[in-house]
């Protein structure tokens, strides 16, 4: 009777075990140290003057999707348009005329974080965001 | 020392597990803060009605210029395409001959005048729309005050609506549209391939206190009102002149009134 204690092929199975992380890890390791920077999305002047988004920046930077969705629901279901900010102040809910309208360079505010992030929205298929001056 | 592979396997896993657990365990322990709900209104001078509608009035409505400063009007407020391709035309507003426009009314010896007259037609925003009952997803839906609306966002283009509407008021966009469209108006989007369109009576002119873009420049041959309120104009319009609509008899009760 065999040994139940006994590992068989002990090495092949450790060897197998190491190629197989070294072979799933790779990318990890073979990137390291080289990973694109953190885009900061540029604010144009406009942007910059006003001073304050509808929400503080931290909320608006991981709700704007969730936010717009909303917005989207409201305007087009309830027909309600006018969004009331914490201080107070009424903002018309729309992406092309009032995101944009400060935001308005789409190319170095929108897309730096979605092509860093590798998300492709599809708002830009209907509505349309301002010309880019070269 | 020496140990089986079955004892190795089970403490790989366990070990797998515990480090696998504790990141799920920290998302689920954070604490969620209890959303403020966040307050939305309409505008102050939002234009409100129970039944929105329409009154025609095909006597004022005969040069060729008006119907193409109406249609016109229409077609560059909404980033309407125009194909050259009749197939895959998209109408909001548009001119139909007097047979297409009543097809029910028994027109043998009708005068050479309403045979020869254009009319102007768009989506009756019926009282029980069809295209409505149609829709699988609830993308076409009838708001309380009367506006049979579209949400393009969730338009899967199947096209049961376009089947199911008795005006043929309703568009497919076969191709991309925005190459189409002369001037875009940056207020309002476009459309994309795959997607129905129609008329959806102005509602975001209304929001903003608004008549809808034809009627502002039809020179008082389009009324536009509330057919719910008694003292409307269009009320008084309808009390004042004989009018009809498009096949009655069909049931869906639209909402646009001709005087012929």
């Amino acid at each position: 009777m065999p040994n139940n204690k006994q590992m068989y092929d002990k090495g092949k199975v450790l060897a197998g075990i190491i190629v197989f992380l070294v072979i799933t890890t790779f990318p990890f390791w073979y990137n390291r140290g080289k990973a694109a920077p953190v885009p900061e999305p540029k604010l144009t002047e406009k942007a910059k003057a006003a001073k304050e988004c509808i929400m503080p920046k931290e909320e608006i930077r991981t709700e704007h999707m969730q936010l717009l969705d909303e917005w989207r629901y409201t305007v087009v279901r309830d027909a309600k348009r006018v969004y009331v900010a914490a201080s107070g102040k009424e903002y018309l809910m729309s992406l092309s005329n009032t995101c944009m309208d400060c935001h308005s360079v789409k190319s170095e505010f929108c897309d730096r974080c979605h092509n860093y992030s590798n998300v492709a929205p599809y708002c830009w298929d209907c509505h349309i965001y301002p010309e880019e001056k070269k | 020392m020496e140990r089986s592979r079955r004892s190795f396997l089970k403490i790989a896993g366990i070990s797998a597990l515990g480090i696998g657990v504790k990141p799920v365990l920290d998302v689920i322990a954070e604490q969620h803060d209890e959303a403020v709900e966040p307050i939305v209104k309409k505008h102050d001078n939002a234009l409100t009605a129970k039944r929105w509608g329409m009154v025609i009035d095909t006597h004022k409505l005969q040069s060729e210029e008006l119907f193409g400063k109406i249609i016109n009007a229409c077609h560059h407020t909404h980033n309407v395409p125009e194909f050259k391709n009749k197939l895959h035309e998209i109408k909001w507003i548009w001119l139909e001959e007097f047979q297409h426009t009543f097809p029910s009314i028994d027109a043998e010896y009708i005068s050479d005048h309403a045979r020869s007259s254009h009319f102007l037609t768009l989506c009756n925003h019926c009282e029980n729309p069809p295209c409505v009952r149609a829709c699988p997803t609830k993308a076409t839906f009838k708001r309380p005050d009367g506006i049979v609306m579209m949400d393009f966002h969730r338009c899967i283009g199947c096209r049961f609506c376009m089947a199911a509407c008795p005006y043929g008021s309703r568009s497919f966009n076969f191709r991309d549209p925005r190459p189409f469209i002369k001037e875009q108006n940056p207020k309002f989007p476009t459309r994309m391939k795959g997607v129905v369109e129609k008329c959806n009576f102005c509602e975001e002119r209304l929001a903003e206190g608004k008549p809808p873009a034809c009627v502002e420049v039809s020179e008082g041959a389009l009324v536009f009102g509330d057919l719910d309120d008694s003292d409307s104009e269009i009320r008084q319009v309808l009390k004042e002149n004989y009018t009809i609509r498009r096949k009655p008899e069909l049931g869906a009760g639209p909402n646009i009134f001709y005087i012929v």
